[in-house]
């Protein structure tokens, strides 16, 4: 049997665009039906339909943006994180497997340990967010008298200075944990492949001069020190426009209305873990 | 109750790349061999199709191509007195899961070890002394020679359509080649792949400080390839996704676009995937393997009784699984008794970033795109005075610049903010990094065994490794990334950043997936816990494949050598398969 031939699942795609409760289910099966839902959220009236953040309570949103703001601040050479939509990835990022640590080993005792043996905390990434932002909220409060999202730019750099060097008390999570976690995303999200939610209008890319995937460098790479000069182009085609239920990895669904709901990695993670065993040949048991 | 299945002659821990070699020699000798793969099944079509698998943040970063934490793996600290802390994330390496194993993901740097390697201690016993070489360091000879094991890496190379140029046939050096290298008996089946702009600067650079650079041997194809067991590969397009990805192309010889076409038509093989291995059985006396239990997805039992058992697995999991099925004698490092576990070895890696003049475009890549000097490996230089033995390359690699993890900008940049945003603006095109290879002696108190705390989702206890480098580790990495620096500085540049590699050993950052040892080969029992034809000392019908079968770990990748034992090795299971005995009598 194909291993994916199970996912094609049969549901109506037009009822599910907007329910929110089937959402799981449609996370494994937008893997094989990506057509089905394109004609379920096609059409103009979802693309006036905001988009209500996915792990991030409001606040927390709000320090997210302003920090990853002055990670990557948008000036003269471009667009900065916000801009290239790196607060949304994180969000996305978050609510999915990563954020959840799936597949990551989490077995108790937790010891700190040394810095040689790595990440030992017992949280999951999005709880290291959850608790490391409402910390660093409540020190700016006591401290400055206001969330960090509302202090002035170089007192939020100084802040941002001071987590990554491990000095402000976050209670079970080092600060220069909570930063690095935050760091890694932010560059994350900005410099992956848009399919993600960041990099959007290739803001990173463009920022670097890398022009994103492509298959075929026989003749230019002889061309030493010669630019390459070619459209940007995303593992979804050159204009990546967000898409309700995630993309697949096969196809090319986008379209009008559509707005990015679900990464892939989550997709294709289902594919990958669910797969029924394979037996070859068939009956060798 | 676990189901008892019916008796196959093999059976195979894993199906990476030592398990399909042997599968295909071992079915084309008659026997009839099934493979156990705790993974799923994969293929170039569609796993590893352009339409998503050049895509960095699943794979590379989010690192959906390797094994979970979760599923299997292993407790580590530095010294014996500290508590070993479950590595919970992955990091250092990369052991894979699924069909192909990290022959999928693997780069395709494809080495053959030095003549010298196999007779480290000897060797250099003979040349510096025996006080050259410290107590604790415990290297040992392979029990094989270069000139044995020639005719295996022949075969693997015209197996996988190595690209490259020869240094030394038949003891002729041959300009263009590698002109350290043992001598071999011909050409590789393929030329270089052709060079890109950053492995040009390296070449001028290292010959003008004087060194003897050459193109790196790739399992990148150059050319299109009929490989030898007839199936075709195609041309490497330099797409810049190697290391961490499948390849869509055909060009980087996997299992899959080198051997499976042609072993999955014969009637006399078999795979099941999502079936993990949890125990190998022997009889009453402990001295013949029986068969294997194994797990499924599900969490049902298997009992697969065999003729033969062969382990196939990740280096760690087949010490794991001698230790957890109580074979052979644990190694001890208060007494420095036993083998199970002895001598696991690593890799001393470490970096020289250049930011350089010109235009690189460092997206167009391959895996083992890369310009290479050995004038600093092995022995090839005399040590006499230097504080340490063994040594590595100095490469520049130029596997593909992908944005996310290929950041080599110069010293001094601000790490975040608006100057790391406009060094990245201005340096992303230019910059490159040489990679220092080092090799790894082996230790006293380097070891597996098992953890007493941790436990793994089979409820067996974790693999714990203890493991560090030591004063001859740094003084090696010390000197290779100073003669890194000089060709750096040659290159015409606006800043370098050398990273010697010091301090502890950390599981964090990643160095490479060249984990060695634990199941070390060799002629002495004592020392060893397969012979050198890569059969068990003590159960004869046993035997055990891969980089943990390396009594310490010389300055190359080592996929070559891994190749090529299992092509030796299979000869040897050949002969034991008419008249099975021990094929070393002790």
């Amino acid at each position: 049997m194909d291993k994916r031939g199970h996912m094609g699942g049969e549901f109506r795609a037009a009822e599910d665009c907007a329910s929110p409760s089937r959402r799981s289910f449609l996370i494994g099966a937008a893997f094989m039906s990506s057509t089905l839902l394109l004609a379920g959220c096609g059409g103009g009236e979802a693309a006036h339909r905001s988009v209500s953040p996915r792990f991030f309570k409001n606040d927390e949103r709000n320090f997210i943006r302003a920090a990853v703001d002055r990670l990557i601040p948008a000036d003269q050479l471009g667009a900065g994180a916000v801009g290239a939509g790196v607060d949304t990835f994180i969000d996305a990022q978050l609510a999915g497997p990563f954020g959840q640590a799936v597949g990551i080993y989490m077995q108790a005792p937790f010891h700190l340990g040394d810095q040689e043996q790595g990440y030992q905390l017992p949280f999951t990434p999005a709880q290291v967010y959850r608790l490391g932002i409402q910390r660093v909220d409540e020190h700016c409060r006591k401290q400055f008298g206001n969330a960090f999202a509302q202090l002035k730019p170089d007192r939020q750099d100084a802040i941002l200075h001071e987590l990554e060097d491990g000095k402000i008390d976050l209670g079970e999570i080092p600060s220069g944990d909570f930063f690095g976690l935050l760091w890694q995303n932010t560059r994350e999200g900005f410099l992956a492949d848009p399919i993600y939610g960041g990099n959007r209008d290739f803001a990173g890319w463009k920022l670097i001069g890398y022009t994103g995937p492509r298959y075929n460098y026989l003749d230019d790479i002889g061309h030493f020190g010669k630019p390459y000069e070619r459209s940007y182009v995303s593992l979804d085609g050159t204009s990546p426009v967000m898409c309700r239920f995630g993309d697949s990895p096969t196809g090319r669904f986008r379209g009008p209305g559509c707005e990015y709901a679900q990464m892939p990695a989550k997709v294709h993670y289902d594919a990958l873990t669910t797969t029924t065993g394979k037996v070859w040949p068939a009956g060798n048991l | 109750m676990a189901t008892k299945l019916p008796e196959v002659d093999v059976v195979l821990v894993g199906f990476g790349w030592t398990a399909s070699i042997i599968a295909q020699e071992l079915t084309d000798a008659g026997a009839n061999v099934l493979a156990l793969e705790r993974g799923g099944w994969r293929d170039t079509v569609p796993d590893f199709s352009v339409t998503h698998i050049q895509d960095e943040l699943r794979y590379a970063v989010r690192k959906q191509i390797f094994e979970e934490t979760q599923r299997s793996t292993l407790a580590f600290r530095n010294r014996p007195d500290q508590l070993a802390l479950p590595m919970r994330q992955l990091g250092s390496f990369l052991p894979a899961a699924g069909v192909g194993g990290a022959g999928v993901h693997w780069n395709g740097q494809n080495w053959r070890f030095l003549p010298t390697d196999f007779l480290l201690r000897t060797h250099n016993e003979q040349r510096y002394g025996k006080k050259a070489i410290p107590d604790d360091m415990t290297i040992q000879d392979w029990g094989i020679t270069y000139e044995q094991l020639e005719p295996y890496y022949d075969k693997w190379e015209y197996l996988c359509g190595i690209s490259g140029k020869a240094g030394n046939i038949g003891g002729a050096i041959q300009p263009g080649g590698n002109p350290f290298e043992g001598p071999r008996r011909r050409d590789y089946p393929l030329p270089p792949l052709k060079r890109c702009a950053a492995t040009q600067l390296f070449d001028k650079a290292a010959r003008e400080v004087g060194f003897h650079p050459f193109p790196a041997p790739a399992a990148n194809t150059s050319k299109p390839y009929v490989n030898s067991l007839g199936v075709q590969m195609g041309q490497c397009t330099f797409c810049g996704y190697c290391e961490w990805f499948g390849c869509a192309n055909y060009s980087k010889a996997s299992p899959q676009s080198t051997i499976l076409p042609v072993l999955l038509k014969k009637d006399n093989f078999s795979f099941r995937t999502h079936s993990s291995v949890v125990r190998v059985l022997t009889d009453s006396a402990g001295k013949r393997a029986t068969g294997v239990v194994y797990v499924d997805q599900d969490g049902k039992e298997y009992i697969q009784p065999a003729q033969m058992v062969v382990l196939c697995a990740f280096a760690h999991h087949n010490v794991h699984l001698l230790l957890v099925s109580k074979i052979g004698t644990p190694y001890d490092p208060v007494g420095n008794t036993g083998v199970v576990g002895r001598n696991y070895a690593y890799q001393v890696s470490s970096d020289v970033n250049v930011t350089c003049k010109e235009r690189l475009n460092p997206f167009m890549g391959a895996g083992a795109l890369g310009q290479v000097v050995d004038d600093f490996n092995g022995d090839n230089f005399d040590h006499t005075g230097k504080g340490f033995i063994g040594g590595g390359y100095i490469a520049l690699w130029n596997t593909g610049g992908r944005p996310i993890l290929q950041e080599y900008l110069p010293k001094g940049t601000p790490k975040w903010g608006a100057g790391w945003k406009k060094a990245l603006h201005e340096d992303y095109l230019y910059s490159t990094h040489m990679q220092c290879h080092g090799g790894m002696m082996s230790y006293r108190n380097n070891y597996l065994d098992l953890d007493p705390a941790y436990t793994d989702d089979y409820g067996n206890p974790l693999l714990r490794l203890t493991f560090d480098f030591y004063d001859n580790e740094h003084a090696m990495s010390k000197f290779l990334t100073d003669r890194a620096t000089d060709i750096a500085n040659a290159i015409p540049n606006r800043g370098i950043n050398p990273k010697p590699r010091k301090g502890h050993y950390s599981i964090v950052p990643y160095q490479t997936t060249h984990n060695t040892g634990g199941a070390a080969m060799g002629a002495d029992p004592r020392t060893s816990f397969v012979n050198p034809f890569l059969q068990s000392w003590d159960v004869p019908n046993l035997w055990v494949m891969g980089s943990s079968v390396f009594p310490q770990n010389p300055g190359y990748n080592p996929t070559g050598t891994v190749g090529a034992l299992a092509f030796w090795a299979a000869d040897a299971m050949k002969r034991y398969m008419k008249k099975p005995q021990p094929l070393v009598q002790t």
